[in-house]
C-alpha cells in the first residue's frame, strides 16, 4: 500500500509536467535553483567538517530548526500547500491508517522541497564524519529530523486545513506574504548584522535548542563527535519523543478531518451595503469604476500590488541609507506610476469568464475602458503625487520636483492608456479569480511573455519626450526643461488616455466574443 | 411585466406575420477538429416556454451562446424579434436575458452590488435599478444573504444571483442555459413561478435542460438536439407523440446500452 502510494505520487508528478512543455521548463527551473542551493549548503556542512565542533554543532542545530520552523510556517502562509496526495480524496478507499500515513509522510519527500531537506540533511553526515558513532549518530539524527519536517508540515496543514480552505484566510494570508518577500533585501542584512554583532547569544541559543523538540535531532552528530553519549542518548530519546508525538497528533487531527466538511465559516449579511456603486455616478462607465475599485480592495491578485506600493519607497530609502546616495530616491515616484499604470494590463484576463456579463449586456467598450482606467487613477494619482514629492522631503534639490512631477504624471496616464488598449486585445496568464496570487497560472506562457515586454518597451517609447526633459535638466542644470516637463507630462499623457481609451473601446466593441472565446481557454 | 406587442403599425383587421422571439439559421461552429453546432436553424415563437433538450455535448451551450452573441458563429446567424444579433449586436442584447452556463461571475461583489452591477451596466436609471434589485432578491429568496460576496454563496444561489442579474432590466427574451442545476426545490419551484408569469404575460424563456421530466412540465414546446444537429422541434406533444419525452429523447438520440456482462456486480 506504502508502495502504491508513491507510485501514485510519482505519476502525478509526471502527469503535471506533461500537460504542456512549458510546465517542464518551470520544472526545469526549478530543479536548478533548488540544486544550486542544496549544492551551497551541503558544501558548506562540509567546510564545517574540518571547523571547530562548537561552530559547527551551532551551524547545523539552528539550521535544522530553522528547517522545522521553514516546513511549519511557510506551506500555511503561502496557502502553497502541496495537496496532491489530500488525505481527503482516500476517505472512500479505506487504506488503514498506519499506511496510509506512512505513505503520504514518505510522499512528502518526492517533490523539490522534500528531496532538498533530505540531501542537506545527509550533508551533516560529511559535517560529523569525524568518527564513526558521530557519523552514525549524524544520520540517525538527519533522518529523524527530516521525518519530522514532513510530518510536522502535515500536522499544521491539517490543523488549519479548515482555516486554510476559507477564502478570508486565504485573501489575507497571499496579501501579507508578500510583505517579507517585498522586504527580503532589508531583513537579509538585518538578521546578518545582528548574527555578526552576537555570536555568543547564537552558540547559546543553539545549546538551548538542541535540548527541545526543535533540535534535538540535529544535535545527535556534535554530541558523539565530543563524546558525551550521555547527552546523545537523551537526545535521541527527545527526537525520537519527538516525532512519535508529531505522528500521534497527525494520525487524531486525520481521523477528526476526515469524517468532518471543512466548515466556511461566512455569516450572512442583509442588503444595505452597495460600497463603491454608491459614490461612483449610475452610468456603465461609473459602474465599470465601482466595480474595478471594489476588486483592488477584495480580490488578493489586485490587492497585493496595493500592499507592494507603500513598502517601495522603505525599500528605496533603506538602499539610500545603506549607499548613503538619494539619487535612486528621485525615480520612486516615476517607478510606482508605471507599476500601478500597468497592472491594469491583465484587467479582463483577471476577470476571466465573468467578463461574459460585459458582453452579454452589450455595454459600451468605451465606458468599459473609462470605468477601469479611472478607478486605477482614483488612487494612483494622490500616491503617484505624493511619492513624486517624497524625495525632496528628504533632501533632495527642489528644483528637480517639476520634472519629476512631469515625469511620474506622463508615465502614469500613458501607461494607463496603453494598458486599455492591451488588456482589450490580449490576454495573458494569470492567476485564476479565487486563487493565490503566487499560484502559476495556466495558458500561454510565451503569449504573456511577449504582450507584457512588448507592452513595456512601447510604454517606454511613449514617454521618452519626458524623459528626455528630465535628462536634459539633469545635464543642463537649467529649471526650464523642468517646468515645460510639468505640463507636457500630463497633457501629452492625457492625450494618450483619451486615445487608449477610445481605441481599446473600439477594438473591444468589435472583438468582445473573440475575447471572450480566448478567456474561456484558461477558465 | 408587460410588453409592447410587435408591429404597432400593422392594420387592425389582418393579423401581423407573426415575428419569432428567436430565430437561428444555419448556425455552425467548429472547435478545432470538432463540429460542436452543425448547421442549426430553429424558430422559437414569440411568448412560448421552450426547452432545449440534449445528451452531454450535444451543442446546446455552444448554441445558444452563438444565439446570444457570446460566441461569434463560424456560419449563420441569429435574429432576436426580427434584430440581426450579430450585425446589430447593442439592439439585440437589450432585448434578451442572459443565463450563461459555465461562466464565472463578478463573485468578489455581494449579490446585491452583482445584480445592482448588472442593471447599471445596461444603462438604466439609479432609483429604477435599486428598486428592482430589492424585489429580485426576495423572489429569489436571497435577502438575507443580500450583503453576502458571492464567493461564499452555494452553487444553487450562485444560479439564483447570476438568474437576478438576467432579469433585471425586464426583458422581451429570457436564454436560461441549465437554469435548476443545483437549485433546492423549494427555490425551482419558485423560479418556475417567476418564469410562468412571465410567459404569461407575454414573454419569451428557453431553457436548455437534461432532465426530461422537469422540460415536459414547464415547457409548452421542446426543440431536441444531438451531435449539434436538430433531430426535431414543436410543441412538447407533437414531439413526443404519445409516448413520455423520455422515452422519445432516448428514441430519438440513441445509444441505449443494452450490453451484456456485469454478472459479477450481482454475485456479492
Amino acid at each position: 500500500m506504502v508502495a502504491h502510494l508513491l507510485r501514485l505520487k510519482l505519476t502525478l508528478l509526471r502527469n503535471s509536467v506533461r500537460r504542456s512543455p512549458w510546465q517542464l521548463v518551470g520544472l526545469g527551473i526549478g530543479v536548478l535553483y533548488a540544486l544550486g542551493l542544496v549544492g551551497l549548503a551541503i558544501a558548506g556542512l562540509l567546510v564545517l567538517r574540518g571547523q571547530d565542533a562548537g561552530l559547527a554543532q551551532t551551524v547545523v542545530v539552528l539550521g535544522g530548526a530553522a528547517a522545522l520552523l521553514g516546513w511549519a510556517v511557510i506551506p500555511v502562509a503561502a496557502a502553497a500547500a502541496d495537496m496532491t496526495l489530500d488525505p481527503a480524496r482516500f476517505t472512500t478507499f479505506a487504506v488503514p491508517m498506519p499506511q496510509l500515513l506512512t505513505g503520504l509522510a514518505l510522499g512528502g519527500l518526492i517533490g523539490i522541497p522534500g528531496t532538498a531537506t533530505a540531501l542537506v540533511a545527509l550533508g551533516t553526515v560529511g559535517t560529523w564524519s569525524r568518527s564513526l558513532p558521530a557519523a552514525a549518530g549524524a544520520l540517525v539524527g538527519a533522518v529523524l529530523g527530516v521525518l519530522s519536517c514532513i510530518v510536522l508540515s502535515k500536522v499544521v496543514t491539517t490543523a488549519t486545513a479548515g482555516l486554510a480552505s476559507s477564502r478570508r484566510f486565504k485573501d489575507a494570508s497571499a496579501v501579507v506574504f508578500l510583505i517579507p518577500l517585498v522586504l527580503m533585501g532589508p531583513i537579509v542584512t538585518g538578521v546578518a548584522e545582528g548574527i555578526a554583532g552576537s555570536g555568543d547569544f547564537l552558540a547559546a541559543l543553539a545549546r538551548t535548542l538542541s535540548w527541545t523538540p526543535a533540535g534535538a535531532a540535529w544535535s545527535l552528530g556534535g554530541e558523539l563527535a565530543v563524546g558525551s553519549y550521555g547527552a546523545a542518548g537523551l537526545k535521541f530519546l527527545i527526537a525520537l519523543a519527538t516525532l512519535a508525538g508529531l505522528a500521534l497528533c497527525w494520525k487524531l487531527l486525520l481521523q477528526r478531518a476526515l469524517v468532518t466538511t471543512p466548515y466556511a465559516g461566512t455569516s450572512k449579511k442583509r442588503a444595505g451595503g452597495l460600497g463603491f456603486f454608491r459614490l461612483f455616478p449610475a452610468t456603465p462607465a461609473g459602474a465599470v469604476a465601482a466595480r474595478s475599485l471594489s476588486y483592488w480592495l477584495r480580490d488578493p491578485r489586485y490587492s497585493g500590488s496595493l500592499v507592494v506600493v507603500p513598502l517601495l519607497p522603505v525599500l528605496f530609502l533603506f538602499q539610500a541609507t545603506q549607499t548613503g546616495s538619494y539619487g535612486l530616491l528621485l525615480f520612486v515616484g516615476p517607478l510606482t506610476a508605471f507599476l500601478l499604470a500597468w497592472s491594469i494590463s491583465t484587467d479582463v484576463s483577471y476577470d476571466n469568464t465573468a467578463f461574459a456579463l460585459h458582453v452579454a449586456t452589450g455595454v459600451r467598450g468605451v465606458h468599459d475602458r473609462l470605468g477601469r482606467a479611472v478607478a486605477c487613477l482614483v488612487f494612483a494619482l494622490p500616491v503617484v503625487v505624493g511619492l513624486s514629492v517624497l524625495p525632496f522631503l528628504f533632501g533632495a534639490d527642489w528644483q528637480l520636483l517639476p520634472g519629476v512631477l512631469g515625469l511620474s504624471l506622463g508615465v502614469l496616464f500613458s501607461g494607463v492608456g496603453l494598458s486599455s488598449v492591451v488588456s482589450a486585445r490580449y490576454t495573458v496568464a494569470v492567476p485564476l479569480p479565487g486563487d493565490s496570487p503566487f499560484k502559476k497560472p495556466p495558458g500561454n506562457v510565451a503569449q504573456t511573455l511577449a504582450v507584457q515586454f512588448g507592452g513595456m518597451g512601447v510604454l517606454l517609447v511613449l514617454v521618452i519626450p519626458e524623459a528626455a526633459l528630465l535628462a536634459a535638466q539633469f545635464v543642463t542644470g537649467s529649471a526650464l526643461p523642468g517646468w515645460i516637463n510639468v505640463v507636457l507630462g500630463p497633457v501629452l499623457g492625457l492625450a494618450l488616455l483619451a486615445a487608449g481609451v477610445r481605441l481599446g473601446g473600439k477594438w473591444l466593441d468589435a472583438r468582445g466574443p473573440e475575447l471572450l472565446a480566448q478567456l474561456a481557454v484558461n477558465r | 411585466m408587460t410588453f409592447q406587442q410587435p408591429g404597432p403599425h400593422a392594420p387592425e383587421n389582418q393579423p401581423p406575420p407573426p415575428v419569432p422571439a428567436l430565430s437561428l439559421r444555419g448556425l455552425a461552429k467548429r472547435f478545432g477538429g470538432k463540429i460542436a453546432v452543425d448547421g442549426l436553424s430553429l424558430d422559437v415563437p414569440a411568448g412560448s416556454f421552450f426547452g432545449i433538450v440534449g445528451p452531454n455535448g450535444a451543442g446546446k451551450t455552444t448554441t445558444l451562446s452563438m444565439a446570444t452573441g457570446l460566441l461569434r458563429p463560424d456560419f449563420g446567424t441569429a435574429f432576436v424579434h426580427g434584430v440581426d444579433v450579430w450585425r446589430q449586436p447593442l439592439e439585440a442584447k437589450k432585448l434578451m436575458g442572459i443565463l450563461p452556463d459555465g461562466v464565472r461571475l463578478f463573485d468578489r461583489l455581494t449579490g446585491e452590488q452583482l445584480v445592482t452591477y448588472a442593471g447599471l451596466l445596461r444603462g438604466m436609471d439609479k432609483d429604477v435599478v435599486s428598486g428592482r434589485v430589492a424585489e429580485l432578491l426576495a423572489a429569489l429568496d436571497l435577502g438575507p444573504d443580500a450583503g453576502t460576496l458571492v464567493v461564499d454563496y452555494s452553487a444553487g444561489m450562485t444560479k439564483k444571483i447570476a438568474l437576478a442579474s438576467a432579469l433585471i432590466h425586464a426583458p422581451r427574451l429570457l436564454v436560461l442555459d441549465e437554469p435548476f442545476e443545483s437549485v433546492d426545490p423549494v427555490s425551482a419551484a419558485n423560479i418556475r413561478d417567476i418564469l410562468d408569469r412571465y410567459v404569461a404575460s407575454g414573454g419569451t424563456v428557453i431553457v436548455s435542460s437534461h432532465v426530461m421530466d422537469l422540460v415536459q412540465r414547464m415547457c409548452d414546446h421542446v426543440a431536441v438536439v444531438a451531435a449539434g444537429r436538430l433531430l426535431a422541434a414543436g410543441t412538447v406533444d407533437e414531439v413526443r407523440a404519445g409516448a413520455s419525452l423520455e422515452d422519445r429523447f432516448v428514441q430519438l438520440v440513441g445509444g441505449r446500452n443494452h450490453t451484456e456482462g456485469l454478472e459479477w456486480l450481482r454475485t456479492f
